[in-house]
């Protein structure tokens, strides 16, 4: 299992870096001076057991937590686009509206009725959010993210609220985005095979540290069925305690 | 209906079970019509077009059935008969028009420095802390005076010419307005605000965007009462020194025992205050389309 060569990427500016991060509430100490560093174009995962500080890591990144203490050094790139578990589409703006709240510039319906092509909404655009179903929501919520044309992507269980079938889809779609658009991404998730599928890189969260950094060296499209993925998977779970370690052979 | 969907969820089944003799029609179809209503069960029923005037009308269908078989007399109401005939005289002469533009322009003023007060105050009061401080407990002890308690002072301050007549109506206006726009403004859920941070929204992005049609609803409850309210404040100031308005020519009617002139009053409030509501609920269909209730 090589961890991951945390040297090489010192060279490039890296998509997001942090030094010593602290986040607490109260006494209760989340992030314990974490440090994390994420290479532009990477496609990392973060897993790590309810409560272990994935979401307060992500959120700190995104700079939503305002009102939590806290100390350490933090770089973010200029362009940061965010997906939620749920697709927070605002009910009382179309699709399209939604798709391209905020985005300046001329040519933004464009882009944005191409965006909607892209994640498979097309004649989509002039219908309200509640016309669509969880998974359309979810895909037009992926539309806004990536219009935006990120240098980072933060994902924060963007399909736990889904059911397996249309979990199955948005991977491919995700995916498939991925490595047409290339921003750096951070999935925050619980599930092992989706951090094995999707990303290049897994972390694991542990009490407000990173204790496993695994590299992904498979190709993709992935296949659960693969030895080797069901390898990362054993590690990964032995990891976060779901399992005991196999006996040595 | 009990005793139907049992049978027509044996029917399948049992026929399926054979599997020799083919059913002679496909064993999924003889669902029961009944079974599946198109209404909603908890919801209030299908909308009938114009189901909103039955109301009015009946209550009128009564009053003239009482009159006309001499049950009412006309000297303490008079029939809708007399009424339409002293409507038409008052019309005839100019008088009803004259009132009804005066009043209906005390309204219209009154209402709309009222709506624009109103919304200001409380976008002001909802966006920052410095105003909410500062606008929030003022309004709350004005909604517990009544226009009317102001009224002396008010007369005393500006008189008894139009200002002060336009400045009791949109007082009134103003507090509901403020009142139900302020409280679904601060209840915007902080998850549309949490993605305008993250979309990076401007302010005034964001108050286009998320502030003005979350917040949308409490306005359109607070016009609605607000435009009620604009109606009851034009009847107070109306009959205080007027010498003009649908008020004053009641007043007046009520000094010569006109019963009919009052209702003709009556009866243009009552439009007034109907009509403007019905519009009311109109724009606001329109404007929150958007939106699934229970009524729609």
């Amino acid at each position: 299992m090589a961890t991951h060569p945390g040297g090489l990427i010192t060279e490039v500016r890296p998509a997001v870096r942090t030094k010593q991060l602290v986040r607490k509430f109260g006494d209760r100490i989340i992030l314990k001076e974490l440090d994390l560093t994420i290479a532009p174009g990477e496609f990392t995962a973060l897993l790590g057991r309810s409560g272990s500080g994935k979401s307060t890591l992500l959120r700190a990144v995104a700079r939503l937590d305002h009102t939590v203490e806290g100390s350490g050094e933090l770089t973010v790139p200029e362009r940061v686009s965010l997906s939620f578990q749920d697709s927070r589409l605002l009910p009382w703006l179309r699709v399209l509206d939604n798709v391209i709240l905020g985005l300046r510039g001329p040519g933004a319906r464009e882009r944005g009725l191409t965006a909607l092509e892209e994640v498979g909404l097309a004649g989509r655009d002039r219908s309200w959010p509640h016309e669509l179903s969880g998974g359309e929501q979810q895909r037009a919520a992926l539309a806004r993210a990536l219009v935006r044309e990120p240098e980072l992507l933060l994902a924060d269980e963007p399909f736990g609220a889904l059911d397996a079938l249309t979990r199955i889809k948005m991977h491919g779609l995700l995916r498939e985005l991925y490595e047409r658009h290339r921003p750096a991404v951070l999935l925050v998730t619980h599930d092992v095979d989706e951090a094995v599928e999707l990303a290049d890189r897994v972390l694991v969260l542990e009490e407000g540290l990173i204790s496993v950094d695994l590299a992904i060296d498979l190709p993709t499209p992935r296949s659960r069925r693969d030895a080797r993925f069901q390898e990362y998977r054993d590690t990964l779970l032995t990891a976060l305690g779901v399992t005991q370690p196999p006996p040595t052979a | 209906m009990t005793d139907l969907l049992p049978t027509a969820r044996t029917g399948g089944p049992a026929v399926l079970t054979k599997g020799s003799a083919p059913p002679a029609a496909p064993p999924q179809e003889p669902g029961p019509p009944v079974a599946r209503g198109t209404r909603r069960r908890l919801g209030p029923g299908r909308p009938l077009p114009f189901g909103r005037l039955i109301g009015p009308v009946l209550l009128i269908a009564a009053w003239w059935a009482a009159s006309a078989s001499g049950y009412l007399d006309p000297r303490i109401l008079s029939g809708p008969g007399s009424v339409i005939s002293t409507a038409s005289d008052l019309v005839a002469t100019g008088r009803l028009q004259d009132n009804v533009l005066i009043s209906l322009q005390r309204a219209g003023l009154g209402l709309f420095f009222g709506v624009v007060s109103g919304v200001v105050l409380a976008v002001a009061a909802g966006l920052s802390r410095s105003g909410e401080y500062l606008i929030d407990g003022p309004l709350q002890i004005k909604r517990a005076i009544p226009s009317l308690a102001m009224l002396p002072l008010l007369i005393l301050w500006l008189g008894i010419g139009e200002e002060m007549k336009a400045t009791v109506i949109a007082l009134g206006v103003a507090v509901s307005m403020y009142i139900n726009t302020f409280a679904f403004l601060t209840s915007i859920d902080n998850r549309y605000v949490e993605l305008a941070e993250g979309l990076d929204l401007s302010r005034a992005q964001f108050i286009r965007k998320v502030v003005v049609p979350g917040s949308l609803p409490g306005f359109f409850v607070g016009l609605r009462l607000g435009v009620t309210s604009s109606w009851v404040g034009l009847i107070v100031v109306e009959q205080i020194n007027a010498t003009s308005g649908i008020g004053y020519m009641m007043f007046q009617a009520q000094q010569y025992a006109q019963s009919d002139v009052i209702i003709v009053g009556l009866v243009a409030y009552g439009i007034f205050g109907f009509a403007s509501d019905a519009a009311v609920r109109a724009i606001e269909r329109k404007a929150l389309s958007w939106r699934r209730t229970l009524a729609g």
